[in-house]
């Protein structure tokens, strides 16, 4: 590779030699791991569900991590420049809900039945069609999203550091594929967590600076009313507001309401990726016990409350601090078609995801730079570990084990494993290449991600809720859901009027109709389930024991102290959560 | 914790915060000594010094609280 080549002149940043040291040093020491955790990698549980011996602690962190990647860092940085705070509902009530429920209702089914994966589950619960249908969806969505992950990774890395596309692929893929392919989930989970304190260190500076040059919350507050009015933004005090704004849709940056937030986002596709992506799932089910399972995703939820101060907090200090260093006048960051075109690299435009590495530029010198881009880069290749391993565990147990070879050996599977781990990581490297040569393919894919987590939700939901849900309406929610969903967004596609009547008005952008799709996809799967299970023959009792509410013994421990109890920290967390809400309302 | 070996996780972050800790405070110090011609914003708080050595004082407790030896004897008293 030419070095000329991958570092270019015209770039955000530039690194110096200390911050080189440091990216290179990242680079060591996951390998280090990887290499150090291949000899506690022999058997098909300790490859694919890490021993099941993590702590509460390690998975949590692991379980959140996973989600927190940096396409999620930048993106979300970015959503919160174009729609201000209500981003921040996309860490609070699209997350912690979710993942308390997941911890005090959920979590003891998966845990109890022993399941390797969320389509094993399904297996259990509903039969094999459900399975396979859940299985290769997931499983083909996993390695294309690591796919455009990549290239979107490789694209920002091209953006703000002047690095070759090819060499960014490259490199983060062979590491990836090393250090998963030696030490199973245990070494993605063991970065997983690496990567969290690394993001911490390399990205909590930012708002912490930010605030001081804005002068606090309320400084910022200010400055960015000033801003947007004299760029004639419409409802500029909308911005720095959580609730308030909900009331109607023309009132805020987002074109949505209330409706669409609590229903649509933190009722259906927050429950539906917390509780039933395997990608975050299958960290927890690597937990040593049923308590820790339990805690582990309330841990997640209490550092997800915090993320927003160094993802959408940064966001926001853009719209109020961001001038051109040329002119003085304000910075406007443009959608990242408009500012990755020829003629927007002329007119030196930014898109809004480049607001968080722009921020980093603006406080960190050398070596706090380094430290924030190995964040960066972290957090991608953490978030491709993430797919990879659950990609390997689904295709394993759920395709090669239930579909292809029924007896295959403990062995066999590990081995299996290890292939399908590198396999995984090049066709994730050629939906990469797929992607940079035909654009659209990225919404298309991302949307389909999308169609099949909220009716998911709603089968698992039924499932476990629910004794008189039958295998064939399990399999024909899921199956109507998930097609109801593709239709849906087809019809908004082929006609832009369609909208008004899925997202309840015309101004719906993106996400707000994104939220009322899921939400009305879920419905769809909830009523073909209850239709056609009450025209169906339920499993007998029996048959259903460690999978349905009711019907299942939970083992709790005895004399566990207040402090150490999930119930309490769960209570402990839904008060802050409130706190948060009202504060910023 | 239980990591599998007598190395723990926290091993591992502890190495990390103390090495980058340690590189980001010389920095620190290096550019307080010979001011950079182009300075980022509020350059004058010395944020690489403060916050590189915090990452370095963390990165020595953690390594020092989960070392290696540590780690045998507590999985050799488990065992």
């Amino acid at each position: 590779m030419n070095v000329a080549l991958m570092l270019s002149s015209s770039t955000l940043v530039h690194l110096s030699p200390v911050d080189l040291v440091i990216i290179i040093f990242y680079f060591g020491l996951v390998l280090a791991i990887g290499i150090y955790l291949k000899e506690q990698a022999n058997t098909g549980e300790d490859f694919f569900m890490a021993g099941r011996e993590m702590t509460a602690w390690v998975a949590g962190l692991a379980f959140l991590s996973a989600n927190l990647g940096s396409l999620e860092l930048m993106g979300w940085a970015g959503n919160s420049y174009k729609y201000g705070i209500l981003a921040a509902h996309w860490y609070w009530i699209g997350a912690i809900p979710s993942m308390l429920f997941l911890a005090l209702v959920m979590m003891p089914f998966y845990y109890v039945c022993k399941t390797h994966s969320v389509p094993g589950y399904l297996k259990l619960r509903f039969g094999q069609a459900s399975q396979a249908l859940s299985s290769i969806s997931f499983a083909l969505m996993t390695v294309l999203m690591s796919g455009i992950n990549m290239y979107a990774m490789a694209v920002v890395m091209k953006v703000v550091l002047g690095w070759d596309i090819n060499f960014s692929i490259l490199v983060s893929s062979v590491t990836v594929a090393i250090y998963v392919a030696l030490g199973g989930l245990r070494s993605a989970i063991f970065n997983e967590v690496l990567q969290f304190f690394l993001i911490w260190a390399g990205a909590l500076l930012i708002p912490i600076l930010g605030l001081i040059e804005a002068g606090g919350w309320h400084g910022l507050q200010a400055k960015i009313l000033q801003n947007l009015t004299e760029l004639n933004a419409p409802n500029p005090g909308s911005y720095t507001h959580l609730w308030s704004t909900l009331g109607n849709f023309s009132d805020n940056p987002m074109g949505i309401n209330w409706v669409g937030i609590v229903f649509g986002l933190g009722a259906v596709i927050a429950m539906g990726y917390w509780t039933t992506d395997f990608l975050v799932v299958q960290r927890v089910l690597a937990a040593k016990d049923l308590r820790s399972a339990e805690l582990a995703p309330i841990i997640g939820a209490a550092f997800k409350m915090m993320v927003p101060f160094i993802v959408i907090l940064p966001g926001l200090l853009g719209l109020a601090l961001l001038r051109d260093p040329n002119t003085g006048s304000l910075l406007r960051l443009v959608p990242a078609d408009l500012a990755w075109s020829k003629a927007g690299e002329a007119q030196g435009l930014h898109g809004y995801d480049e607001v968080l590495p722009l921020m980093l530029a603006r406080y960190c010198g050398p070596g706090l730079l380094g430290l924030g881009i190995t964040a960066l880069i972290a957090g991608f290749m953490s978030g491709m570990a993430g797919n990879v391993s659950a990609f390997t565990t689904v295709w394993t147990y759920d395709i090669y084990g239930a579909l292809i070879n029924k007896n295959a050996t403990d062995e066999g599977k590990v081995k299996m494993g290890r292939w399908v781990t590198i396999v995984g990581v090049a066709i994730s490297i050629g939906t990469a290449y797929l992607v940079m040569h035909a654009q659209s393919i990225m919404d298309y894919v991302q949307a389909l991600f999308s169609f099949f987590i909220a009716p998911l939700f709603g089968t698992v939901l039924l499932g476990m809720l629910w004794k008189r849900a039958t295998p064939a309406a399990g399999f024909w929610g899921l199956f109507a859901g998930t097609l109801s969903s593709i239709g849906m967004y087809t019809w908004s596609k082929l006609d832009p009027g369609a909208v008004k009547y899925l997202a309840l008005s015309s101004q719906a952008q993106d996400q707000a109709q994104n939220m009322f799709r899921a939400l009305w996809c879920w419905l769809v799967c909830v009523i073909v389930t209850v239709v056609v299970s009450l025209m169906t023959k339920p499993k007998p009792d029996e048959q259903l024991v460690g999978l349905v509410y009711g019907l299942t013994p939970i083992p709790r421990e005895e004399h566990v102290s207040m402090f150490q109890s999930p119930i309490f920290w769960g209570i402990v967390v839904a008060i802050a959560f409130l706190i948060l809400q009202i504060i910023f309302w | 914790m239980k990591s599998g070996g007598s190395l723990s996780i926290w091993f591992f972050i502890g190495l990390s915060l103390l090495v980058n800790g340690a590189l980001i405070f010389a920095r620190g110090i290096y550019e307080t000594i010979n001011p950079p011609v182009n300075k980022v914003v509020l350059w004058e708080l010395h944020a690489n010094v403060w916050w590189g050595g915090l990452l370095f004082v963390l990165g020595v407790i953690y390594c020092l609280r989960f070392s290696p030896a540590r780690e045998r004897a507590r999985l050799a008293k488990n065992s």
